[in-house]
């Protein structure tokens, strides 16, 4: 279970300070498809990746399966996302210099698997995502959906029980979009928790449960689709 | 994938950038090793020629000067041949081929040479305690240690005159310059009368358009009974090697012999050590250089390289990489650049000494391997100094600003 408990975030670089997350708290729950919606600088990502242990809130706890995750040292917490937590990014984020059965990889080098085990994991990861052929081209010899789904398949190479989607399709096609969006329904179903930050309502809509977020505050939680396969 | 291959690919993915950042220290390498590598080979071929000259320090009388050695006037003045021994039991580095002398002006048939008494090498051999001393074994990193291919050594009987180390010279045998054997119509195995005493010629000397061309040369211990003033000398000439004597070996040999006076063919050492000082201070100024630009080119290619690598940074902190993992990527980077540096500026270096040697100082130089980690050890050093604030800052970094920048 995710929770977030009454987390606050305020920048005090420049006056007059920002709140750009106040007074969040959340439950979330194993096998949870969230989609978070709300207009731009709202606090949507800020929430997401405060949720994935990657900005420390200025009050409040986030909790992953009980551990509070910023009462972890950094590398602890590094180390439990790697472990728990995959991330997608709407712009990818794949390393350009590493093809993309490399990018793969990463994660699982981060993990401490022997590189074998890595090469035969990442490359049945690409496989599922049917990028067999593709396994040694760098992301700027792949189209857009096609580095979409390496990193996908790099999101998964962990195996993480917590997925945190920030725009995930937001650079893409609609059709490459639904793919995507049947991809984390697909995870979903699997027993993973995902949350996924969108611009889109048709995508929001995808989702179990949609939360709007205004000015750093949950203004209103819908229920979208049947919670009865929820954990 | 292991964190090797990853720093390794970034590295190929940014070529012309790492050629960039590298170049200075590259250079600066280049030119240190290029330095070093002459000057060895420079003060080796020196010293080989400092060799070749023959006898670099003359211990003489007080009251006599360098002019009066060379012309073979001691001004009647005399040091007791005691002196050899202080020298050779002091056992002092540095300090090769003694030969101590009595000169003394004679008449024959109306003309005027000079007699010079010489102690043959096979009588210091003799003496144990004068071995132990060691006085012909010559001390590390004397010229002639390491033979130099270009740079033949001289043959011993073509310097016999200039180096005085004769091996073997009985009572009554005689060396005679060319001069005193053409004035006196003199060929190997004639007799001479000198001052009443029967020499026999051993050899008549090589023509050296020296002073040395009327000498005669007897065995010391004879000539020092026909001076008739007990067992003195009145010059000691010793080869010295030339590192030693830019160490200070004058004053220890000074202080040794406070009577007497010790001095050196001064143009030829002096301009020796002044330039070693001068490429030794060369040196350093460029290892200054290349610590200064060559670090702030790596560090200022560094930090270009963490910011333009935040996002990559970011996400694989999204990944699970800790900060140490960040730290030791970009460190790791630095010792592979410094590594390249350190090889590259050794083999530029190297060819570039080799093709300038003869050019510049005329001589031959060959590779030097010790160089190699010489110049590994600095460049890696310099670079992963340079590179640690850079590394530091990456492993620093907050991933959440670098994923939120678009």
């Amino acid at each position: 279970m995710l929770k977030m408990e009454a987390v606050t975030k305020t920048y005090n670089h420049r006056r007059p300070a920002v709140t750009v997350l106040n007074d969040v708290t959340l439950e979330i729950h194993r096998g949870d498809f969230i989609s978070i919606v709300g207009p731009s600088g709202s606090g949507k990502s800020t929430l997401l990746l405060a949720m994935g242990g990657m900005l420390s809130p200025s009050s409040g706890r986030v909790v992953l399966d009980g551990e509070s995750l910023y009462e972890l040292a950094p590398d602890g917490r590094a180390a439990l996302r790697g472990q728990k937590i995959g991330f997608v990014f709407q712009t990818f984020n794949l390393v350009p210099y590493l093809s993309a059965l490399e990018n793969v990889q990463v994660p699982l080098f981060l993990a401490g698997m022997i590189e074998a085990d890595q090469k035969e994991r990442a490359a049945s990861l690409l496989e599922r995502f049917g990028l067999g052929d593709r396994l040694t081209h760098k992301p700027s010899e792949l189209s857009v959906g096609q580095q979409q789904r390496v990193a996908l398949a790099r999101m998964l190479a962990n195996d993480p029980s917590v997925i945190l989607a920030d725009e995930p399709t937001g650079s893409l096609d609609p059709e490459t979009s639904s793919q995507v969006i049947a991809f984390l329904e697909e995870t979903n179903r699997e027993g993973r928790t995902v949350v996924m930050v969108t611009h889109d309502p048709q995508i929001a809509r995808r989702a179990k449960r949609t939360l709007r977020l205004d000015g750093g505050r949950i203004s209103y939680e819908e229920q979208t689709r049947d919670l009865a396969s929820v954990a | 994938m292991r964190l090797r291959k990853l720093v390794w690919k970034e590295l190929f993915e940014r070529k012309n950038q790492v050629i960039t950042g590298l170049l200075a220290i590259l250079l600066g390498i280049t030119v240190i090793v290029a330095i070093k590598n002459i000057t060895f080979y420079s003060e080796k071929a020196v010293a080989q020629e400092l060799d070749a000259l023959g006898a670099n320090i003359l211990v003489l009388p007080k009251s006599a000067t360098l002019q009066n050695y060379y012309s073979a006037d001691m001004q009647g003045e005399e040091f007791p041949e005691e002196y050899v021994e202080r020298l050779t039991q002091s056992n002092l580095q540095g300090v090769d081929n003694l030969s101590p002398k009595l000169s003394f002006p004679v008449e024959i048939q109306g003309h005027k040479f000079t007699l010079t008494g010489i102690l043959p090498k096979s009588e210091f051999q003799a003496k144990a305690l004068w071995q132990v001393a060691g006085v012909f074994s010559r001390p590390e990193g004397c010229g002639t240690v390491v033979p130099i291919p270009g740079l033949t050594p001289a043959q011993p009987k073509e310097t016999l005159v200039r180096t005085r180390v004769i091996e073997t010279l009985n009572n009554t045998e005689a060396l005679v310059g060319a001069d005193v054997a053409g004035t006196l119509g003199l060929k190997s195995n004639d007799t001479i009368s000198v001052m009443g005493k029967i020499f026999t010629v051993a050899a008549v000397l090589p023509q050296t358009g020296t002073v040395d061309d009327s000498r005669i040369f007897g065995h010391l211990h004879t000539v020092q009974q026909l001076a008739g003033k007990g067992r003195t000398i009145n010059v000691i000439e010793i080869v010295g090697c030339c590192d030693q004597i830019s160490k200070g070996l004058l004053p220890k040999i000074n202080g040794l012999l406070p009577e007497a006076k010790v001095v050196t063919i001064a143009q030829v050492v002096d301009t020796q050590i002044k330039t070693n000082r001068m490429m030794s201070n060369l040196s350093m100024v460029f290892v200054a250089v290349i610590v200064l630009v060559g670090g702030a080119s790596i560090a200022n290619y560094m930090y270009g390289n963490v910011h333009e690598r935040r996002r990559e940074i970011g996400t694989l902190m999204a990944l699970g990489a800790g900060s140490r993992l960040v730290l030791k990527m970009f460190l790791l980077k630095a010792l592979l650049l410094g590594l390249a540096g350190g090889v590259g500026g050794y083999v530029l270096g190297t060819i570039l000494a080799m093709f300038l040697g003869p050019k510049l100082a005329g001589i031959i130089v060959l590779p030097m391997p010790t160089l190699v980690l010489w110049a590994i050890g600095i460049s890696v050093l310099i670079a992963l100094v340079a590179s640690y604030f850079p590394a530091r800052r990456a492993a620093r970094l907050d991933p959440f600003a670098t994923l939120q920048e678009v």
